[in-house]
């Protein structure tokens, strides 16, 4: 199969997830949209990899996901600490940083 | 000898220095520091003078280098000083009649509690004006000028508490500063045009330095404007009156030795510019003119009788600044009026004090009368310096102003004829007021009042303290011009100096002496005739229009108030407006539109995560589009 249609796919969840991250509220969604953009991002980098017939991209698309894992803890842990003291996980109920 | 001619700068400086300084414990000895300096320093004055004339008349100039005081490449600043014989006469004339008026001081302001303040500034005004005759450069001749501009508002304002004296000290100030002004544009003229100011370069050589008719013309007429202001000439005479407010030794000083004597010297002393400079040479004859008949009109209207000597102070420095503007045939002759001048005005002075202090401090005339009786050495001295004054014949006053007089009609061709005349209406006017003083004041009935208090004056004569300088300075109002005429010898002493050349009047000298002596008899008619018979009003009656005129000082300061101070007013407004509408328009305008943009871009900042990651996504979009397109292209 022509590894273009892979890009063509990522452009897809990567739209998908941006799209979430704008319109969603609650936080779980948000963070699992940013995840789907991450992936739409090491598919293409996977796909790249694949069409230049070399394994940088395959390396790189590893570290974006022990990266993602980290940030995945961080940011859960961020969510439930947030739910706890304000009993919801809106991200617009969180909008106390302005001037 | 050299090593001399500092220390007759320091002996003052240092009364000053101690007397100011010194506070409360030399309450009790400052007066008698402060006139023994001042004599110190007449002493030194005196032996250099000895040695000076035991010289050759070419050996006989003096320079002392004290240090330099501001070496930058070109620029050349010395301390330095320089005596020559038009500095030794002007030195011997400072600290003379300056010893005489602290002499004086000690009996006139014995019951003042700030009398060791008063003679710290009396030593510091000597000092100035030592540093003022005895530069040997342009700059420290400013500094000296400045000095006597500082003592001369101490010393005028020295009755702080009455308001009048402390505006009529803020008034001489002012007024001398726009003269200031004119003699540093004269200096930074000078450094231009020559490279140096020092008098030497400066002077020495002016035809061939190459400076141009219109740079020599911009220097004398600024110098001028520096001479107008210390010597209280037209335009810039306005504050001599008010400084009236000062205690008379002051009025004595300034008038006699320093201060009014200033512009006299600065004009003598550039006479090399003002040769090279025809055209301001006119000016300073007009300016001589104008001012010696302004003042004598003043004079006559006046009743104070310390105005009165005031405007007839104005007018004889009118004489001396007349002749000055003459050139080589005048200068000397402008000197040796400023000479006998200091010792009758001085005199005259010290006289009015005296008086002042019989009559409980009234400066009325029209309340005085019939003193001769009551303070006779007072009458005596303060008699013989009304006569020199009027230039009676062989009485120093006729030989000095005599001269001017000449030198005048000598100037030549129209001009001459006028300036002639012009001198010659002075002395009859001279005569005529003079004598008013002297008839108001010493003859006719008693027409003393009480003072504020109700007390009747109780006329006596001074403390010795104060006659003494008197009588001495009547003895030179007696003998001065006589000594310094016979065999041409003043003339001769300043000859190196300030050249001389003899001029050649379209009248014969013993007619034009003959002239002098009739304006002086019809002068002193005139004065006996409206003074001398009738009784005098001791209130003034109206006057015709010149007298109420004249009263006002020929309005001199109504003219300052509507051009000067209304005009100025006017400009200040305008300026106001511009600054407050224009520049900080543009600056608070500035300010504003950055104020009211941050306020919007404020607003995006909402807390909203959703609505910072539209921009984001937003920006990244734009970047990419613009990086396609880049390609594309």
């Amino acid at each position: 199969m022509d590894p273009v249609n892979y890009l063509y796919l990522a452009a897809l969840l990567f739209t998908i997830g941006a799209f979430g991250v704008l319109i969603r509220r609650n936080a779980i969604v948000v963070f699992m949209c940013i995840e789907l953009m991450l992936n739409a991002a090491n598919l293409t980098l996977v796909a790249f990899s694949r069409m230049h017939g070399n394994l940088d991209g395959q390396i790189m698309a590893f570290f974006v996901m022990v990266v993602a894992a980290a940030e995945v803890v961080v940011g859960l842990a961020i969510i439930v600490m947030l739910y706890r003291s304000r009993h919801s996980a809106s991200v617009d109920d969180a909008s106390l940083m302005k001037l | 000898m050299e090593s001399l001619i500092g220390l007759l700068v320091a002996a003052p400086l240092l009364g000053a220095a101690v007397l100011l300084c010194g506070g409360q414990r030399l309450n009790r000895t400052g007066h008698l520091l402060g006139t023994a300096l001042a004599a110190v320093s007449f002493v030194v004055a005196a032996v250099l003078f000895f040695d000076m004339v035991g010289r050759d008349t070419d050996d006989r100039a003096l320079h002392q280098h004290l240090w330099s005081w501001v070496p930058v490449n070109e620029f050349q600043a010395d301390i330095a000083f320089q005596l020559d014989q038009l500095s030794m006469t002007f030195v011997l004339l400072i600290t003379g009649v300056g010893t005489l008026i602290h002499l004086y001081s000690i009996g006139y302001m014995e019951h003042d509690e700030r009398r060791r303040r008063f003679f710290g500034y009396l030593n510091l005004f000597l000092a100035s004006m030592l540093v003022l005759v005895l530069a040997d450069n342009f700059l420290l001749l400013y500094v000296g000028w400045e000095g006597v501009g500082l003592a001369s508002y101490l010393l005028i304002g020295f009755w702080q508490h009455k308001k009048s004296a402390a505006t009529a000290a803020k008034k001489a100030f002012v007024v001398n500063r726009v003269g200031d002004a004119g003699l540093a544009i004269a200096i930074f003229l000078m450094f231009t045009t020559f490279g140096t100011f020092a008098f030497g370069p400066v002077l020495d050589d002016v035809e061939a330095s190459g400076a141009s008719q219109a740079t020599l013309t911009g220097i004398g007429l600024m110098l001028l404007l520096a001479a107008c202001g210390k010597s209280a000439q037209v335009p810039l005479q306005s504050w001599l009156g008010d400084a009236m407010e000062g205690p008379t030794p002051v009025s004595a000083l300034i008038h006699a030795a320093t201060m009014v004597t200033a512009g006299v010297y600065l004009i003598t002393r550039s006479g090399a510019i003002f040769n090279a400079a025809p055209d301001a040479q006119t000016v300073v004859v007009v300016v001589g003119a104008v001012t010696l008949l302004f003042g004598a009109i003043v004079g006559c209207a006046k009743d104070d009788i310390k105005k009165a000597l005031a405007g007839s102070t104005m007018s004889q420095i009118g004489y001396m600044i007349l002749a000055a503007g003459l050139g080589p045939i005048g200068y000397a002759f402008a000197i040796m009026h400023l000479v006998t001048h200091g010792f009758f005005k001085a005199g005259l002075f010290l006289g009015a004090g005296s008086v002042m202090h019989g009559m409980n401090e009234e400066v009325d005339m029209r309340k005085y009368g019939g003193l001769r009786k009551y303070m006779p050495v007072t009458f005596i001295t303060f008699g013989l310096g009304y006569l020199a004054i009027i230039g009676f014949p062989g009485l120093s006053g006729f030989f000095s102003k005599d001269a001017i007089i000449e030198a005048a009609f000598a100037k030549g061709g129209t001009q001459g004829w006028i300036l002639g005349v012009v001198t010659l209406l002075g002395a009859a006017i001279t005569a005529y007021y003079m004598t008013r003083v002297m008839l108001l004041t010493f003859f006719g009935e008693k027409r003393w009042q009480p003072d504020a208090e109700g007390n009747m004056p109780h006329p006596h004569e001074s403390p010795k303290t104060m006659v003494i300088p008197m009588v001495v300075l009547a003895f030179g109002s007696v003998f001065a011009g006589g000594l310094f005429k016979w065999g041409d010898a003043f003339v001769n002493w300043l000859e190196p100096v300030t050249q001389f050349e003899h001029g050649h009047p379209p009248l014969s000298v013993p007619v034009i002496t003959g002239l002098t002596v009739v304006v002086l008899l019809i002068g002193v008619g005139a004065a006996w005739f409206q003074y001398g018979r009738a009784a005098i009003p001791v209130v003034a009656p109206r006057g015709s229009l010149l007298t109420r005129a004249a009263r006002r000082d020929l309005l001199q300061d109504d003219f300052n108030h509507v051009v000067l101070v209304r005009g100025g007013e006017h400009l200040t407004r305008s300026l106001v407006y511009v600054d407050n509408k224009i520049v900080d328009g543009a600056v608070n305008g500035t300010a504003a539109f950055y104020g009211g943009l941050s306020g919007r871009l404020r607003r995006a900042q909402n807390g909203f995560a959703r609505s910072y990651a539209v921009s984001m996504f937003g920006g990244a979009a734009l970047l990419v589009a613009a990086t396609l397109l880049m390609r594309a292209v």
